[in-house]
């Protein structure tokens, strides 16, 4: 029983942290802030929630499985949030690969609006030159 | 159990060291600010898997604190760069 329950564990921990890896990979090479962010947070938080659930089951004791739950659940109300809040912003300053994008909604709001503004990043072009087809 | 926790501490080491590399070569400000995000969950991971591979409950609190930390530093940022974006378009001319 106790061995079944710590392969489970370890199983817990191992995917947790393969997660992790996959996360850092995918920030390494997708393109724009966008998809970066959607490897960082994503995967991460799966990532995270693993991790948790293996490190509660190896602890004893309730005390650290309260606290393990609280930074679980914490995660999974913040990741959103923030990322909503870096996506928005991102957009808003033109960090997005416009060219990538197959359904801008957006676009219609922010068509008349073609300024460049401080410091965009040398992979976002601009919005007047980006119409590839 | 040796095996397992090198192969863990591997692959959350990858994953740090990859986000690392992003935060050092990351064009734009809001890509750091996800580098840094993601590096410091990577972190917290970290700190779960000692505490699970061990046994250890005493980082526990801690682990608390570096998710805390992830969240408000992200937001903040990103508040930041916000109001920067706001403040340039107050400035720029009408046209």
């Amino acid at each position: 029983m106790s061995v079944v329950v710590d392969v489970l564990a370890l199983g817990c921990l191992l995917t947790g942290a393969f997660l992790c890896l996959t996360a850092g990979l995918g920030l390494v090479r997708f393109p724009d802030v966008l998809s970066r962010m959607h490897a960082g947070t994503k995967p991460q938080v799966l990532g995270v929630l693993l991790v948790m659930v293996g490190a509660a089951i190896r602890l004893h004791g309730w005390s650290a499985t309260w606290m393990l739950l609280l930074v679980a659940v914490f995660q999974m109300l913040t990741a959103p949030v923030s990322a909503h809040m870096v996506s928005r912003v991102a957009y808003r300053r033109r960090h997005v690969r416009r060219d990538l994008l197959l359904v801008d909604e957006l676009r219609t709001a922010e068509a008349q609006d073609s300024v460049h503004r401080g410091d965009e990043p040398a992979d976002a072009p601009p919005d007047g030159r980006v119409q590839p087809s | 159990m040796d095996v397992v926790s090198v192969i863990a501490y591997a692959l959350l080491g990858g994953g740090a060291l990859l986000a690392l590399v992003r935060l050092a070569l990351g064009p734009s400000l809001l890509d750091r600010v996800v580098a840094t995000d993601t590096l410091l969950v990577i972190i917290a991971a970290g700190l779960a898997v000692y505490a699970g591979l061990a046994r250890d409950p005493t980082v526990v609190p801690v682990l608390v604190v570096v998710s805390l930390l992830a969240f408000v530093g992200s937001v903040s940022i990103a508040r930041y760069v916000g109001g920067m974006l706001i403040r340039s378009a107050a400035e720029e001319p009408p046209r």
